[in-house]
C-alpha cells in the first residue's frame, strides 16, 4: 500500500502549470468544472491505489490533515 | 532636503561638435543615459571605442523603480569595473515570505549556491545604480578613456543611413546635428528613436495598475521578501515589502484597473493605505510614489543597420522577477564586444545579426517568465483563480504545491542554445550547465574567483591540459587561463567545468558565455570555434 507523495515531483513546474491554464482557456465555468472533474476521475485511475487516493481526497478536503 | 535623484550629474555643457561647419562624426552614440546606456557606453569605452552618450535629462532616474539585481548582472559589473561598490552599498537578501488571506503559509530561502563571488541578488535603489555607473564613467573619462557624457541632449530625429546615422539633436542653445557609425538606442520603453523609426512594439497589456511607495522608516522588518496575495489590508489584491539600503522600504500594492490615477498618488490616500499595511503606528516618511501599469512586448528584431536598439527600449516586461534592467545589463554586455570587432574591423557586419538572434531569444525567456508571474498574480480568468488560491491552500501545509506559486520568478541569465556562434560540444562527461552557449558559472580559485580571471576578451580556460598561452586568429588574440584541479580547493572547478572528465579545453566569449569545449587542445578546433564565434561561419 502506498502513501500520498507531498514533495514537489513535477518537472518544470511553470510550464506544467501554464499547460494545465491553457486547457481551460476560453472555456466557460460549466466547462472547465466538466473537464476538472474528468481530470480527477483520470488521473485517479493512474493512481489506483485505494489508500494513496482516501489520503489524497482527505488532503483536498481539509488540507493538513495528511 | 536635496536627494541624490534631485542632484543634476551630467548637466549640460556647450561642446564644440555644436559649433562646427559640418555635422561632427563619431565612432558610437549611445541614446540614453539610463542605466543600460550606460552600461553599454562603459563596456566600449574600456575597450577603447570612441563613444558620447546624449541624454534629455541630466539626472539619475527619478525615484527608484528597479531595486533587484541578481547575480550575472553583477558578474557584468564586475567587468565594468563598478560591481564591488554596488554589492557594498547594497542589501544582499536569501530569505522570503508568502502570505495568503491573513496568515502566512510558507517561507523559503533562496539557498544560493557557494562558491560565486556574487550573491544571487542585491536591493539597491535604481539612482544608487545609475549614479555608481556615472561615476564608472566619469573615471574612465579622467583616465583619458574616450567617454563623453551629454546631459540636455534630446535627440530629436534620426536618419539611418547605410554607411552612417545622422542625429538632430536639442539643447537649451538651439539644435545641432552630429552623426555616427553605430548608434545604440538604449532610451528607454517609450523610445522616441523606435518612433521616429516607425517601428513596431508589440505585445501584451496587462490591465493593472500597481502603486509603488518607497517609504523611509525604522521598521523591525527583517531583511526579507514579503509578497501577499489577497491580504486584508488591500482585498484581492496583492502586496509586495522589500528593503532597500538606508531604510527605504519598497511597497508595492496592487489597485486594479478601475482607478483614478491622479487621486490614488495623493499623499493623503496613499498614507492610510499605508498604515493598514504596516500597522496605524508606524512612523515613515513618503521618499517616492508612483502608480504604474506594464506591457510585455518586444521590438521584432533589435538590429536595424547600423542602429542597435537595447535594454526597455527593445523589450519591456513586468516588474515581477526584476527582468528589466537586469536584462538590458546582459543585451549590452552581448552587444559590445560585437560591435568592438566589427569596428575594428576585426570581424563582419553580420556579426551583430547575432545580437539579434541571442537576445531576442532572452527577452522571450523573460516576458515568458514574467508573463507567468503576472498571470499568477492577476488571474485573468474564474479558473485559473479557483487553481490560484488552490496551490495557495494546498502550499501552506504541502511542499509539493509551492514550487506553483509564482510571485516573480528570479532573473537568471539565457542559455543561448541552438546559437549560430556555438562551436563543438565535445567534452564526454562535461557538466550540463556550462555547455555551448551557457553563461560560466563562477568559482572559486584559493584567493580569486574565476570570471575575475577570464577577463572581456576570448579566453582559453585549460583545467589540466597544455595548450599554447596565446592564440592568434582574424586578429584576436585568445589568451590562455591555466587551471588544474590544484587550484581547486573547493572542488567547484572540477563540478561546473569538468564533470566526469579528466580535464578540459573550453573556448569563452569577451561576455563570459562558453563558445566550445574539448577534452584536449587541439589548435585547427579552437580556430574553428573562433572563426564560428564571431560570425564568419
Ligand atoms: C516599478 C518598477 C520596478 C522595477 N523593478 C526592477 C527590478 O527590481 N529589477 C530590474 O532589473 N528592473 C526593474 N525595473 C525595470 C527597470 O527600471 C528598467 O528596465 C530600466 O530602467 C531600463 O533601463 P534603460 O536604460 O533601458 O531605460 P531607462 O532607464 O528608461 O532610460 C532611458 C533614458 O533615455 C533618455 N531618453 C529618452 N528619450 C530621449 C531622447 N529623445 N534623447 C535623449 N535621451 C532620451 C531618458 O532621459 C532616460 O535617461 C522596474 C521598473 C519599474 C517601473
Amino acid at each position: 500500500m502506498g502513501e500520498l507523495n507531498t514533495e514537489p515531483a513535477i518537472d518544470a513546474p511553470d510550464d506544467f502549470y501554464a499547460e494545465l491554464l491553457a486547457m481551460h482557456e476560453g472555456l466557460s465555468k460549466d466547462e472547465s468544472d466538466a473537464i476538472n472533474a474528468r481530470l480527477i476521475l483520470i488521473l485517479m485511475n493512474q493512481i489506483a491505489d485505494r489508500e494513496v487516493l482516501g489520503q489524497a481526497m482527505a488532503a483536498a478536503r481539509t488540507p493538513g490533515t495528511v | 532636503m536635496n536627494k541624490i535623484f534631485e542632484v543634476p550629474l551630467y548637466p549640460y555643457a556647450r561642446v564644440a561638435d555644436q559649433d562646427a561647419d559640418a555635422p561632427v562624426r563619431h565612432a558610437v552614440i549611445v541614446v540614453g543615459a539610463g542605466p543600460v546606456g550606460l552600461a553599454a557606453a562603459i563596456d566600449l569605452a574600456q575597450a577603447g571605442h570612441q563613444v558620447v552618450v546624449l541624454d534629455d535629462n541630466d539626472k539619475v532616474s527619478w525615484g527608484s523603480r528597479a531595486v533587484c539585481y541578481a547575480k550575472r548582472p553583477l558578474e557584468i559589473l564586475d567587468r565594468l569595473g563598478c560591481g564591488q561598490p554596488m554589492v557594498d552599498k547594497g542589501v544582499v537578501w536569501n530569505r522570503g515570505r508568502v502570505f495568503y488571506d491573513e496568515r502566512e503559509v510558507y517561507d523559503f530561502d533562496l539557498l544560493p549556491e557557494e562558491g560565486h563571488r556574487r550573491p544571487a541578488f542585491i536591493n539597491l535603489q535604481q539612482y544608487y545604480f545609475e549614479q555608481h555607473l556615472v561615476d564608472r564613467a566619469r573615471a574612465l573619462e579622467a583616465d583619458g578613456a574616450p567617454i563623453e557624457l551629454r546631459g540636455g541632449n534630446k535627440v530629436a530625429s534620426i536618419d539611418a543611413g547605410a554607411d552612417r546615422v545622422t542625429l538632430q539633436v536639442e539643447t537649451p542653445d538651439g539644435a545641432y546635428t552630429v552623426q555616427a557609425d553605430w548608434v545604440i538606442a538604449c532610451d528607454g520603453a517609450a523610445s522616441p528613436i523606435r518612433a521616429m523609426m516607425g517601428l513596431d512594439f508589440v505585445g501584451r497589456v496587462f490591465e493593472d495598475n500597481f502603486l509603488i511607495a518607497d517609504v523611509v522608516m525604522e521598521a523591525g522588518f527583517p531583511t526579507e521578501r514579503w509578497f501577499w496575495f489577497d491580504p486584508p489590508f488591500n482585498r484581492g489584491q496583492s502586496a509586495l515589502l522589500h528593503k532597500q539600503p538606508d531604510n527605504v522600504w519598497r511597497i508595492d500594492l496592487q489597485l486594479g484597473w478601475d482607478i483614478d490615477k491622479e487621486e490614488e498618488k495623493k499623499p493623503e490616500n496613499v498614507i492610510p493605505r499605508l498604515k493598514a499595511m504596516l500597522g496605524e503606528d508606524a512612523q515613515f516618511e513618503l521618499e517616492w510614489v508612483s502608480i504604474y501599469t506594464f506591457q510585455c512586448r518586444r521590438m521584432e528584431k533589435f538590429r536595424h543597420g547600423r542602429v542597435l536598439f537595447a535594454g526597455d527600449a527593445a523589450h519591456q516586461v513586468s516588474p515581477f522577477g526584476a527582468r528589466g534592467a537586469n536584462s538590458g545589463l546582459q543585451d549590452t554586455d552581448n552587444l559590445c564586444w560585437k560591435l568592438g570587432l566589427v569596428m575594428d574591423g576585426k570581424a563582419p557586419e553580420s556579426l551583430l545579426d547575432s545580437y539579434d538572434e541571442e537576445r531576442i531569444r532572452g527577452a522571450d525567456e523573460n516576458i515568458l517568465n514574467s508573463t507567468r508571474s503576472t498571470d499568477f498574480i492577476t488571474p485573468k480568468s474564474d479558473m485559473s483563480r479557483i487553481f490560484r488560491n488552490a496551490v495557495l491552500d494546498l502550499s501552506e501545509h504541502y511542499a509539493f504545491a509551492r514550487p506553483l506559486v509564482n510571485s516573480g520568478r528570479l532573473s537568471v541569465p539565457c542559455v543561448y542554445d541552438g546559437s549560430s556562434l556555438n562551436g563543438a560540444d565535445a567534452l564526454d562527461g562535461g557538466p550540463d550547465r556550462s555547455r555551448p552557449g551557457a553563461p560560466c558559472p563562477d568559482a572559486p580559485l584559493g584567493n580569486g574567483f574565476l570570471l575575475d580571471r577570464l577577463g572581456g576578451g576570448f579566453a582559453l580556460l585549460t583545467i589540466d591540459v597544455d595548450a599554447p598561452e596565446t592564440i592568434d586568429m582574424h586578429g584576436i588574440t585568445s589568451n590562455r587561463v591555466a587551471m588544474s584541479a590544484r587550484d581547486d580547493p573547493s572542488g567547484a572547478l572540477a563540478e561546473r567545468y569538468l564533470g566526469s572528465a579528466s580535464g578540459a579545453v573550453y573556448l569563452i566569449r569577451p561576455d563570459q558565455h562558453v563558445a566550445a569545449r574539448w577534452p584536449s587542445y587541439d589548435e585547427a578546433a579552437v580556430k574553428a570555434a573562433i572563426t564560428s564565434a564571431t560570425g564568419r561561419a
